[in-house]
């Protein structure tokens, strides 16, 4: 994992005392709150329904136990005893005073950590893919080069005030567990003639106008990637548009002026600036890989498991994945108990995932972006243990990448912007699924409660999308959607539902999905396989 | 020049300067003006306009004023940094609607006056600009980024 050194410590020191200045100002008067909220929403201080919202940077979702626990402490302090994960690998929380942020951000730097740029018009948090150092498809860990995208990108002078949000994921292996491509900037790692480097995609979003990015650099080299990054920004920010909040995003720029256009132009500012001494040298990347190394692995441990306990067999072969070292599996634990919040953790929770990343997963733990934990390098002679310590504390629900294993934005609950409310919707479906989810199988459910998609509905292969109709909440439904390397945007089924209705139309597709599959088809490829019209059928009859 | 010098021009503005010249006090005229008439020594530039387009003058520009109609339209730190990036050593004002908290990553653009609509408290200004010991990447500044403090 990636260690601060003195110099990151006085950087993050000093965006404490920043941030208490600017708090000061704002309660003495000194500021208005016109002026004051970009500084705040720069530190992932957002104001909601109730309170203030703050969210907390996972830099590309990696945690140890000490900063886990220091979330933990968060959740008790200040806020109502939890923690809110999302979809960017962060986490939120919801109940936080004005006045406590400046000590909340001081005590999460005594454990290198900060809430810099989580929201704002600025390069966001880095993501990445949760089994980085893990995953046996992986060409490199894909995260020294999120750490410095991460270190380029903090208070970079010039895109502190992009025309909107920007968002930027890393992975290095052809399954995609990151949502690359529907990030305003996608980093794929390959290699080619033995030399490790990165293909860039550009303008994927999700929003009211939902894109994939499109390739716009085949192959740049580490040597070059922030010159060229900084390329594709600058022509973001001059040319983005300013003049509609909903036009905004880098993928309507590549939408109206075209991919090519665009990458002449990114080219061009390339050329111009590639040798003005902006990347830093290839030493850093090996300074900051050096600490990726990963945990010295036992290489005698047991490769077996035994799976006499049927409850912990159906768990083993849900939730835990291969590892790339024999005698190892990564764990991800499900945040999504049935009747749940999805993403929610209390601070007795957390504290135990902490314990157990300590005891017996090498101190390291993930956020993933579908809102679950994930301990990435376990021995398998642990799994059992691990298990019922995950029970005890009702976190061992085996339901990763089922239709329980929902992805729901805060909506009407919390959010301002909301037409609709999301995580009642997805606790209903939790419970109408509960009983037969294994036999659906894989099957990615989102909901967003607004057009904004912070729900990832449009990514779904089932999404629920909360609309406006006529003073009550109503919801669409949308199939067929992805976010993995089989990328593609869902459709619109056709005139929306009310909460229970939406519920039982599921139903009918799911039931229609169980007589339509062919072997051992996911719900995903039979809709593409057979098409909108059945599921239409079924559905409105 | 870590503080700057408060200037109160014929113009009735009051300037932040971190320059120690004279002031340039010949009106800038806008890039269409400049371009089609290309004895000017001053330019303003809104915020669209295309920086680029003043590359070929630099050598007989001393002023160039860029427009921040809003503190959150940030096109014109790029503006500036290309005008650096091509070598310009002249007065680069940002005028407008500039605050205290954006001055910081301004300079780091290369903007060394500030023409800012309303006044900016001094000690606050003094405070942000001393605040970060040292950047992570390299601007159109002096300073040094981390990562060559890391590796010389
Ligand atoms: C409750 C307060 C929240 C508000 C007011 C809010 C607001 C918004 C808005 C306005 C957008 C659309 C931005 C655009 O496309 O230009 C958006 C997108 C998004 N938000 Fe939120 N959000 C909130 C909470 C969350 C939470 C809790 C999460 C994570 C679980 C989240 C994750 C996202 C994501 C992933 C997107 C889509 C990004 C994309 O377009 O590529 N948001 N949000
Ligand atoms: S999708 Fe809409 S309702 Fe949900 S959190 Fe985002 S803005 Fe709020």
């Amino acid at each position: 994992m990636y260690v601060y050194d003195e110099y990151d410590q006085s950087i993050v020191d000093a965006r404490v005392e920043e941030f208490r200045d600017q708090v000061n100002r704002r309660l003495s008067g000194a500021m208005t709150e016109d002026q004051f909220k970009p500084l705040r929403l720069m530190n992932g201080l957002y104001l909601q329904l109730h309170a203030y919202m703050l969210r907390v940077a996972v830099p590309y979702g990696t945690l140890d136990s000490r900063q886990m626990r220091m979330l933990g402490h968060i959740a008790r302090k200040y806020d109502r005893g939890y923690g809110h994960f999302t979809t960017r690998q962060n986490i939120q929380y919801n109940w936080i005073k004005l006045a406590d942020a400046p000590d909340i951000l001081a005590e999460l730097a005594t454990v290198q950590m900060h809430a810099i740029q989580t929201s704002g018009n600025c390069i966001r948090n880095i993501s990445s893919d949760q089994f980085a150092g893990a995953a046996a498809d992986e060409v490199a860990d894909p995260r020294p080069w999120a750490e410095l995208i991460r270190q380029w990108s903090t208070f970079h002078p010039e895109f502190t005030y992009l025309p909107r949000k920007f968002k930027i994921a890393v992975i290095a292996a052809d399954e995609d567990r990151a949502a690359m491509r529907l990030h305003d900037i996608g980093i794929q790692l390959l290699e080619r003639d033995g030399v490790l480097g990165a293909k860039i995609f550009v303008g994927g979003g999700m929003g009211r106008t939902p894109m994939i990015a499109h390739e716009v650099k085949d192959f740049i080299t580490a040597d070059h990637l922030m010159s060229y990054l900084e390329a594709c920004l600058r022509v973001y920010n001059r040319y983005g548009r300013r003049d509609n909040i909903y036009k905004a995003r880098i993928k309507i720029l590549l939408h109206e002026i075209g991919v090519d256009a665009y990458r002449d132009q990114v080219e061009a500012e390339f050329a111009a600036i590639r040798e003005l001494g902006i990347d830093p040298p290839l030493a850093e990347l090996e300074r900051i890989t050096a600490m990726f190394a990963g945990p010295a692995f036992a290489t005698d441990a047991p490769d077996t498991v035994d799976r006499s306990d049927p409850d912990f067999a159906v768990w083993l072969d849900q939730n835990v994945a291969a590892h790339k070292q024999p005698g190892h599996a990564v764990v991800t634990i499900s945040l999504k108990p049935i009747g749940g919040i999805p993403g929610d953790a209390s601070a007795d929770q957390i504290d135990l995932m902490a314990d157990l990343a300590e005891r017996y997963g090498h101190d390291e733990l993930r956020v993933t972006h579908a809102q679950n934990i994930v301990l990435p390098h376990v021995r398998k002679a642990d799994l059992h243990s691990i298990w019922t310590a995950l029970r005890d504390a009702g976190l061992a629900e085996a339901n990763l990448d089922l239709i329980s294993d929902i992805i729901a934005c805060p909506g009407l609950d919390y959010c301002s912007l909301a037409n609709a409310r999301s995580i009642p919707l997805a606790q209903k479906i939790g419970e109408r699924f509960a009983g037969r989810q294994r036999e659906l199988g894989e099957l990615k459910l989102k909901i967003s409660g607004c057009i904004n998609a912070c729900g990832h509905h449009h990514a779904g292969h089932i999404g629920i999308l909360g609309v406006d109709k006529k003073g009550t909440e109503n919801y669409q439904l949308l199939l067929g959607g992805s976010g993995a390397e089989d990328v593609s945007l869902g459709k619109i089924t056709g005139p929306g539902f009310d909460e229970d209705g939406v519920v039982d139309a599921i139903e009918r597709v799911t039931d229609r999905y169980v007589e339509l599959r062919e072997g051992g088809e996911r719900f995903l490829d039979t809709y593409r396989r057979v098409g909108m019209q059945p599921f239409k059928e079924a559905i409105y009859g | 020049m870590v503080d700057p010098i408060t200037v109160n021009t014929n113009a009735g503005e009051t300037l932040l300067r971190f320059r120690d010249d004279v002031v340039h006090d010949e009106p800038a005229v806008t890039l269409d003006a400049f371009l089609g008439q290309t004895n000017a020594t001053a330019v303003r530039l809104e915020a669209g306009d295309d920086a680029r387009e003043l590359l070929d003058h630099l050598g007989q520009i001393a002023l160039v004023e860029i427009s921040f109609p809003t503190f959150r339209d940030g096109r014109g730190y790029s503006a500036a940094r290309i005008l650096r990036e091509a070598g310009f050593e002249g007065e680069l004002r940002a005028a407008g609607d500039v605050l205290v908290d954006q001055i910081p990553h301004m300079r780091r653009c290369g903007f060394d006056s500030f023409a800012p609509e309303k006044p900016i408290d001094g000690p606050t200004l003094t405070k942000l600009l001393a605040l970060y010991p040292q950047p992570y990447q390299k601007a159109a500044d002096a300073r040094v980024p981390v990562w060559k403090l890391r590796h010389g």
